[in-house]
C-alpha cells in the first residue's frame, strides 16, 4: 500500500474511532431531569410508561420521578425549592408556594400559544401568579364527592337514595348511612377526609358564601355554622371516626382506609380516589360514586394537580421538551384514561374519553363538574385558599375534641383570614 | 540566646487543641443561632425575599398567638412530667440494680434496652399498641370485657402517654448514670452508719441522696434539656394532636416554619426557646459548681 494512503487509512481510523468515542460518551450520559411526585393512585405508574416511551425516543434525556408521600410533599419540596436545589419538575397541587421560583417556558415551549386554547385561563392563572408566564400545566381536574360501599347497602337492604332521587340532602345520607352501619354491625356511618377543601363543599350546599362585597373573607355565615355543627355532631355521637379529624397538624389517618377496610358505609372524598379504590379495593367489595349531597346547591368543591417547572433547573429547554411531550393531546388522554382521572385539557372533556373501568364513577364526577358553582370556583382560586383551608382544619379539629368552642373557631379563623389579607403574616 | 518561640508552648497550645471544635460549635451552633436572630426579625414566605419588621414577630408571638402559649403550657406540663417521674423512676430503678439481685444483668440491659431504640421506632411501636379500634392495649381490655379507651385521641390520655413513652425510652439511660454515682459512694459510709445504728432509710436521707447530689443534678438537667427538645417522638405518635394537646413548643416552631412558611415567626419562637435552654444551661452550671462546693 502506497505510503499516503496508509497514512490517510489511519487518520480515518483515529478519526472514527475519537467520534465513536464521543457519541458512546455522550450516548452514555443523556441529562438527567428530577421529577418529584406524589400518587393518589395509579398514576405514578402510567407517568413512568408515559416517560419511557419519551426517553426511547429522546435518548438524550432521562427523567427520574422522585416519589414522596403527599403529606410530605409541601414540606420536602419547599424546604429544596427555597434553597434553589428543588428537582427540575414537580406535581403539586399549589403552584402558589413557589411564586418567584418557578420557570418561565415559554420561551423554550414549541408551541406555548395553544396553551390558552387547551386550558382554563383559570388554572393557566394560577401557573402564571405574580411572575406571569407559562410555568407549567394544569395535570388533571378533580371534584369533590362521596363514595358509597354497595356492598354493605346490599348486606343491609337499604336502597341508595341517590339511585331513585337526583338530590339527596346531607342528613337523608347520614340517616341512610346510619341504617347500614347498624344493620351491618360496622363501626361507623361515615368519614370525611380531614381537609378544609372538602368540608367546604357541605358549607357551599348549605348555601354558604365566602365573601363579602369587598371580596373580603367572611367566616361567620349560618351555613358554616350549620356545617361545623353537622361535623361536630358526627364526632360527637360516634358516627364518624375520630382518628381522622382529631389528627393534629397534618398527622391523622387517613378517611379513605376506612371506606377501604370496609368500616364506613358512605365517604366523602373526591374524583382521584377512583384510581385508587380501582386498584386497592379491585373486586373486595362493590362500590361507587354517587353525586354530592345536595340542599340549597349540590355543589362539590373542584380541584387539581399540576405539573410545574423550577427556575433553578439547569436543563430549561429538556424541562420544556418533557412538557411538550406530556401536553400533547394523545399524552395527556392516556395519562388521564390509564389514571382514571378527569383531563385538564378542555378537548378532551369536550371530547370525551372513553375509560376502560370506572367509566360510570367518573361520569358522576364529570357532571359533578358542570355542577360546581361558582362561589366554589371563587373559593378555590383565591391565594389564600391554602390558609382558609389549614386554618378551618385546624381549628375545627380543636372543636371536636373539645379544646375551643365553635364561636371560639369562628373567631379565630375570621382573625387569621383577616391579617392575612391585611399582609400582617 | 533567644529561643525559637514553638507553636505548642504552653501559653498557645490550649488554643490549638480547641480550635476544631470551636470551628466545628461556631458554624453548627454559634452562626445559625445568630442567623435565627437575624431572621426573627423579618417576616416573609422565602427566607431569601422577607421584610424587615424589628420585633414585630416577637409582639404577635406573645398578644396573638393562641397556639404559641398553648404550645408553651403543654411544653411546661411535658417537661415537668417528664423530668419528675424520669428522676425518681430512675434513681428507684438505679437503687434496685445496685443490689446484689438475681439475674441483675439481664433487667439492667432490660431496662437500657428502649434506649437503643431510635424515637421513631419508639413512637410506631407504642402507636400501634394504642391505636383505638385495633390496638394491643384495647385488644387485652375486650378480653376482660372492658371498653376500648381512645388513648391517645383523648386530650387527657394523649398527654399522659407522650410523657410516660419518652420515660420508658429514656429511664434507662439515666438509671445507668445513677448506678455509677451510687457505686462511687464509699462502702465504709455505710458500714460505719451500720454500726451506729442508721435504718436503710436514715442511710438514703443522709448518705445515699447528698452524695449522690451531683449525679441527680446532672441527670435533672440532661432530662430538662432532652425534654424541652423533644420533637421526632411526639411527631410520629400524635404530631401533636389530638387537636392541640400534644402541641409542645418545637412542633409549634416546625409547624411554622415547614408548613405555614412562616419562617420569621418560627425563628422567633426557636430564639425564645433558645433563651429558655440558656438559662437552664446556666442555672446547671451556677447549682454544679454549688452542689460540688457542699460536697
Amino acid at each position: 500500500m502506497h505510503k499516503t494512503s496508509r497514512l490517510f487509512l489511519w487518520v480515518a481510523l483515529a478519526a472514527l474511532l475519537i467520534f465513536n468515542l464521543g457519541a458512546s460518551a455522550h450516548a452514555q450520559a443523556p441529562v438527567e431531569l428530577r421529577f418529584t411526585w406524589y400518587n393518589d393512585g395509579v398514576e405514578g405508574q402510567v407517568l413512568r410508561g408515559l416517560l419511557d416511551q419519551f426517553e426511547a425516543k429522546n435518548p438524550d434525556i432521562k427523567v427520574v420521578v422522585d416519589t414522596v408521600a403527599f403529606k410530605d410533599l409541601h414540606a420536602t419540596l419547599s424546604a429544596q425549592v427555597e434553597v434553589d436545589k428543588g428537582p427540575d419538575l414537580a406535581r403539586e397541587t399549589e403552584p402558589q408556594r413557589y411564586y418567584g421560583k418557578l420557570l418561565d417556558l415559554t420561551s423554550y415551549l414549541s408551541d406555548p400559544k395553544s396553551f390558552s386554547t387547551v386550558y382554563s385561563a383559570a388554572l393557566l392563572n394560577v401557573l402564571a401568579g405574580t411572575q406571569g408566564g407559562i410555568t407549567g400545566y394544569p395535570l388533571d381536574f378533580t371534584s369533590s364527592g362521596p363514595f358509597v360501599n354497595v356492598s354493605l347497602f346490599k348486606k343491609a337492604n337499604v336502597a341508595i337514595p341517590s339511585d331513585t332521587n337526583a338530590k339527596v340532602s346531607w342528613t337523608e345520607w347520614v340517616e341512610v348511612a346510619k341504617k347500614v352501619r347498624d344493620a351491618t354491625g360496622v363501626p361507623y356511618t361515615v368519614a370525611i377526609d380531614r381537609s378544609g377543601h372538602r368540608w367546604f363543599s357541605s358549607v357551599l350546599e348549605y348555601g354558604g358564601t365566602f365573601f363579602d362585597k369587598d371580596g373580603k373573607f367572611t367566616i361567620d355565615t349560618p351555613a358554616f355554622r350549620k356545617a361545623a355543627e353537622m361535623l361536630i355532631g358526627w364526632h360527637k355521637d360516634g358516627l364518624a371516626p375520630l382518628e381522622v379529624w382529631a389528627g393534629g397538624g397534618s398527622g391523622y389517618a387517613a378517611a379513605a382506609d376506612f371506606f377501604i377496610n370496609q368500616q364506613v358505609p358512605l365517604y366523602y372524598s373526591g374524583s382521584w380516589q377512583v384510581s385508587n379504590f380501582d386498584k386497592v379495593i379491585a373486586d373486595k367489595f362493590e362500590w361507587k360514586a354517587v353525586p354530592n349531597p345536595c340542599d340549597v346547591t349540590c355543589t362539590g368543591m373542584p380541584g387539581g394537580g399540576f405539573v410545574i417547572a423550577f427556575k433553578s433547573s439547569q436543563h430549561p429547554k429538556e424541562v420544556a421538551r418533557v412538557i411538550d411531550f406530556l401536553t400533547s393531546k394523545d399524552i395527556a388522554g392516556k395519562f388521564a384514561v390509564d389514571s382514571r382521572l378527569l383531563p385538564a385539557r378542555l378537548d378532551l372533556a369536550k371530547d370525551g374519553l372513553t375509560y376502560p373501568t370506572r367509566a360510570t364513577d367518573l361520569s358522576t364526577f364529570l357532571k359533578a363538574v358542570t355542577l360546581t358553582s361558582d362561589e366554589a370556583f371563587r373559593l378555590q382560586n383565591h391565594p389564600l385558599i391554602q390558609a382558609v383551608n389549614v386554618e378551618t382544619r385546624d381549628r375545627l379539629s380543636q372543636v371536636i375534641v373539645g379544646e375551643i368552642t365553635l364561636d371560639d373557631a369562628i373567631k379565630k379563623i375570621q382573625a387569621k383570614m383577616d391579617d392575612l389579607q391585611a399582609g400582617k403574616k | 540566646m533567644l529561643r525559637k518561640r514553638h507553636p505548642l508552648q504552653p501559653r498557645y497550645a490550649p488554643y490549638l487543641f480547641l480550635l476544631p471544635n470551636l470551628i466545628i460549635f461556631g458554624v453548627f451552633v454559634l452562626f445559625p443561632a445568630l442567623y435565627n436572630f437575624y431572621l426573627s426579625l423579618f417576616r416573609g414566605s422565602s427566607v431569601f425575599s422577607m421584610d424587615f419588621v424589628g420585633l414585630q414577630n416577637y409582639q404577635q408571638l406573645i398578644y396573638q398567638e393562641d397556639l404559641f402559649w398553648r404550645a408553651v403550657k403543654n411544653t411546661l406540663v411535658f417537661v415537668a412530667g417528664d423530668v419528675i417521674a424520669t428522676v425518681v423512676l430512675s434513681l428507684a430503678i438505679a437503687m434496685l440494680l445496685n443490689r446484689p439481685l438475681r439475674f441483675r444483668a439481664f433487667f439492667r440491659s432490660a431496662f437500657f434496652y428502649p434506649v437503643l431504640l431510635s424515637p421513631v421506632v419508639v413512637a410506631l411501636i407504642w402507636k400501634w399498641i394504642l391505636q383505638y379500634q385495633y390496638g394491643a392495649l384495647n385488644a387485652v381490655l375486650a378480653q376482660f370485657g372492658l371498653q376500648k379507651v381512645p388513648w391517645l385521641l383523648n386530650t387527657n390520655w394523649s398527654m399522659t402517654w407522650t410523657v410516660a413513652i419518652n420515660i420508658w425510652s429514656s429511664v434507662g439511660f439515666y438509671s445507668l448514670i445513677l448506678i455509677a454515682g451510687l457505686q462511687s459512694i464509699p462502702s465504709v459510709l455505710y458500714e460505719a452508719s451500720a454500726i451506729d445504728g442508721a435504718s436503710p432509710r436514715e442511710q438514703f436521707w443522709n448518705i445515699t441522696l447528698p452524695m449522690l447530689m451531683p449525679t441527680l443534678l446532672v441527670v435533672v438537667i440532661l432530662s430538662l434539656i432532652r425534654a424541652f427538645q423533644s420533637f421526632d417522638l411526639i411527631y410520629v405518635l400524635t404530631n401533636g394532636g389530638p387537636g392541640t394537646s400534644t402541641l409542645l413548643i418545637v412542633q409549634y416552631i416546625f409547624r411554622n416554619a415547614f408548613e405555614f412558611r412562616q419562617f420569621g415567626l418560627a425563628a422567633a419562637a426557636s430564639f425564645l426557646l433558645a433563651v429558655v435552654l440558656l438559662i437552664l444551661t446556666g442555672a446547671q452550671l451556677y447549682l454544679g459548681r454549688r452542689v460540688n462546693d457542699a460536697t
